[in-house]
């Protein structure tokens, strides 16, 4: 594993739970979208915690690495970043690594992506670098969270929607009591197959990426609509606890 | 490079002996796969043993069940750090699978074929004499589907991602083929200990 000390030179808060950090990489390194890095923390004892997570920067954003980082309170690197990190620190980043859960334009469409909540991050970097690269292959994004705050990125996305390149957003909303303009409740296979259907053309890659639950009903749903589970790619993070920091990854 | 005000939570000495480097531990079981949850129902499942492309011996899952059983209680370690410890788990030696095909390993290399089409290499000397098992029980029940069930093989002492799930068969072959992860970035064996996590490590 190659590892380097990268500089945070930017946070932002992107919902309740998820800040973006920015990070700026003494050896920047090429990536597919869909890669993830690896943070290591390291204590003054040389006891030490590493954690994957997507990048959400697009492979052509320049030198600035862009991770968002939802916040755990039982992990012990997301607590971290959200409670102790800054501007300027020091954070110790490897990578990138993953090898399977990646799309670019070159790899054609139609293609369905699914995430739920802070699993919209490696889809921001596919979906960057296909606007980057103005591609229009044709890419529906299912964008599922709890509530309209949760909603991390969306401003971006709507834009990018509404941009008419064949790229397009549709959010589904499980806990929101409030009137909104999205779809309301679960993932189901009705709402997929509706989605596929719509779609016109036969669809050539599917990606799931969320909380283990999250993916094994947006899977469910998918293969009941119809969708062959051959051309389903997933990636999961555990739904409590410690694990909620990990990245989907071979076990 | 010490990381600016990050601290080592309390761990207590013993788990520490017992923690590879780089990982802590977990209570609960987190499930971590490339796709979908792939359904098998015991009727329709079957285990094959080859010898590179020859047949040498398939079990249905009676069958498989009928053949000698052992419990088997380990830690394990995930590649993404995690470790869980004292996991019981309950099936077949692979050196009992090789004892009723009649055989004795014919190469020094092994690839782990699943139903999902996942594969992954283990040299054979790392299934044997009592290192390995096919899974088809945990904590005295049925392996649910998400965590491998009907059966996974179990190699403990390497990364749990060698440990594949819906597994449907051993092949042995003549050179070290890489298998699903190997050919994607991680370590050709994956050992915990030495931090065998990544192709360079």
């Amino acid at each position: 594993m190659n590892w380097q000390n990268a500089i945070i030179t930017r946070i932002e808060t992107q919902s309740l739970r998820v800040k973006s950090f920015f990070f700026r990489l003494p050896e920047p390194f090429l990536f597919r979208p869909g890669q993830h890095v690896l943070l290591r923390l390291t204590a003054p004892d040389g006891y030490r915690a590493q954690r994957s997570y997507s990048i959400a920067s697009a492979p052509n954003a320049g030198e600035e690495l862009e991770l968002a980082i939802e916040r755990f309170d039982d992990g012990e690197v997301s607590p971290f970043m959200h409670d102790i990190a800054q501007v300027d620190d020091e954070i110790e980043i490897g990578g990138p690594v993953g090898g399977h859960f990646n799309w670019t334009p070159e790899d054609g469409g139609p293609v369905l992506f699914i995430g739920g909540g802070s699993g919209v991050a490696p889809f921001m970097s596919m979906l960057r670098h296909r606007a980057a690269i103005v591609s229009r292959v044709p890419v529906v994004l299912v964008f599922s969270a709890r509530l309209r705050e949760d909603l991390l990125f969306f401003d971006e996305l709507s834009k990018l929607a509404a941009s008419g390149d064949g790229f397009s957003l549709m959010v589904a909303l499980t806990r929101e009591a409030g009137a909104h303009p999205f779809r309301a409740g679960r993932i189901d296979a009705e709402f997929i197959a509706g989605i596929v259907g719509a779609m016109r053309m036969r669809v050539r890659q599917v990606m799931i990426c969320g909380s283990h639950p999250f993916v094994e009903a947006a899977a469910e749903g998918t293969i009941t609509a119809g969708i062959d589970p051959a051309i389903i790619k997933t990636e999961r993070y555990g739904a409590t606890g410690l694990q909620a920091e990990v990245r989907d990854l071979p076990a | 490079m010490i990381t600016r005000g990050f601290l080592r939570r309390s761990t207590d000495s013993g788990q520490l002996i017992r923690l590879p480097p780089g990982q802590h531990v977990v209570a609960d079981f987190p499930v971590l796969s490339a796709g979908p949850t792939p359904r098998i129902k015991t009727g329709d499942w079957s285990f094959a043993l080859k010898d590179g492309v020859r047949p040498v011996k398939s079990w249905s899952w009676a069958e498989f069940n009928a053949l000698p059983q052992t419990k088997m209680t380990r830690d394990i370690h995930c590649v993404t750090t995690w470790s869980k410890f004292d996991t019981a788990w309950e099936g077949v030696l692979v050196d009992d699978i090789l004892a009723d095909a009649g055989i004795e390993p014919p190469t020094g290399f092994t690839l782990a074929h699943s139903y999902d089409g996942y594969t992954t290499n283990v040299p054979t000397a790392d299934l044997v004499v009592g290192k390995a098992m096919v899974a088809t029980r945990y904590e005295g029940k049925p392996i649910p589907p998400d965590h491998g069930g009907p059966a996974r093989l179990l190699v403990p002492h390497l990364y749990f991602w060698k440990s594949a799930k819906w597994i449907n068969g051993l092949q042995f072959t003549k050179k070290d083929e890489l298998g699903f992860w190997e050919l994607r970035g991680y370590h050709r064996y994956g050992d915990p200990w030495r931090e065998q996590r990544y192709t360079n490590d």
